[in-house]
């Protein structure tokens, strides 16, 4: 599909890393089609939905993954980091009982959307608690794929409860990565526009800290 | 726009062009009217089945340029706001004032694609009126709370449309400055000694009726 064929060729400028460029155009395409009506959309359209797979329920255990690992890691970082300082130590409390929140709740969304709610993987952080420093690091590197894992996945949400719901959190999470990033001498956004990251974007970027 | 079927505007350029235009006109006397009372959507019932598919196409894509034209607006008065601030040399810290002009930035960036997006569907961008002079006479703190408040408010704002936005390019797009927002709130509520998370774990979202009051002060 060529950009002029998108309904609004300035978000073609939006980056989307790791789906594939043409199913993330193809559901545009698909819903410009149903706005439109315009009869464009083809069989190659069907196949991007198809491939897609999965729905809302995975979606949301995808979530749930990355809640797990966030929760454990500042739980561990607040029993394993010494001396910590006491902004720091208060930021990672509230972050660790914002993160339990979110499981508790994605939890109940797998459940009500009549799926099974995945584990919590088995986590291992490294060296990343040997100080405040790196611990901060790490946090910000979860904090900001946190918030690109929500936003490459919320445009495929049927429900529009769930859709919600994953705003409310991503919206936590970029207060989460802001914060994070004051404490690491940071300015509080890369650019003008957070990146969406695909699944196997994200799940790459996580698998260093998932025990096999 | 009755008698353009949805053939055509498939196959006739023109005719698709109309349909925009017509639409853009609808959207953008809609979003006025935003100001001015609570909007709704004013589809007229039809016995057709196909009819009324075809009106609530119109109507979705009615609503999706209402709203970029709404987020729009709100981009403007944000911009408007750190270009009086930084031009009012009021922050004097040199760290802020290098956050301020950071985000004013972010926010051009945000006017400048939804200014495109609006154009593309049809639509004549909105651009408000703004007055600050109360809030910089106020002084710094004065100025960084109310960038915190707007911040805050701009990101419960996008949170509040994301479900009624029909395109999914779009979604995906408001999303992208959604979080951006974000940041900047929690980065000024960290300033001004709030907590970067005023509702805890789950952000509440604000709607069209709820936010325009809350900006009316800023518009002149």
């Amino acid at each position: 599909m060529s950009r002029e064929n998108l309904a609004v060729p300035e978000l073609a400028a939006i980056d989307v890393k790791g789906v594939t460029r043409q199913s993330f155009i193809a559901r545009g395409a698909l819903t410009a089609g149903a706005v439109y009506g315009l009869g464009t959309v083809g069989p190659f359209v069907r196949q991007a939905i198809a491939q897609e797979g999965g729905g809302d329920v995975e979606i949301v255990n995808f979530a749930l993954t990355l809640e797990y690992l966030e929760a454990a890691f500042y739980q561990q970082a607040l029993e394993r980091v010494s001396g910590l300082s006491g902004v720091a130590k208060e930021l990672a409390t509230t972050i660790r009982e914002n993160e339990d929140v979110h499981v508790k709740a994605l939890k109940a969304t797998v459940k009500q959307l009549g799926g099974k709610p995945v584990m919590a993987p088995p986590v291992a952080f490294g060296n990343a608690f040997m100080s405040q420093e790196s611990f901060l690091k790490l946090a910000q590197t979860f904090e900001d794929t946190g918030v690109s894992a929500y936003n490459g996945a919320a445009p495929a949400i049927k429900s529009k409860e769930v859709l919600g719901a994953a705003g409310s959190i991503v919206q936590v999470e970029a207060r989460h990565a802001a914060a994070i990033r004051a404490l690491n001498g940071e300015q509080p956004a890369e650019g003008a526009f957070d990146q969406a990251l695909g699944t196997e974007e994200v799940l790459k970027a996580v698998q260093p800290f998932v025990k096999a | 726009m009755q008698n353009v079927s949805m053939e055509e505007l498939a196959s006739d350029p023109s005719s698709r062009k109309r349909f925009l235009k017509m639409m853009g006109g609808a959207g953008a006397a809609s979003a006025f009217a935003v100001f001015l009372a609570a909007c709704g959507d004013d589809d007229d019932a039809s016995s057709s089945g196909n009819a009324m598919a075809e009106q609530e196409m119109q109507a979705a894509g009615r609503r999706d340029l209402e709203i970029v034209q709404y987020a729009l607006t709100l981009e403007h008065l944000e911009t408007d706001f750190y270009n009086a601030v930084i031009d009012s040399g009021v922050v004097t810290n040199r760290k802020l004032a290098e956050t301020a002009k950071l985000i004013r930035d972010a926010e051009q960036a945000h006017v400048d694609t939804l200014t495109g997006v609006v154009k593309d569907l049809g639509g004549t961008p909105m651009r408000p009126k703004t007055t600050f002079d109360s809030v910089l006479e106020g002084g710094e703190m004065m100025v960084l709370e109310t960038a915190a408040a707007v911040e805050n408010l701009g990101a419960a704002a996008y949170l509040g449309q994301a479900g009624r936005i029909k395109s999914k390019d779009l979604l995906a797009a408001a999303l992208s400055i959604h979080s951006v927002e974000a940041r900047h709130a929690a980065a000024l509520n960290q300033v001004v000694g709030k907590t970067i998370v005023p509702d805890g774990a789950f952000a509440k979202p604000a709607s069209m009726e709820e936010v325009l009051p809350q900006v009316k002060p800023f518009l002149a």
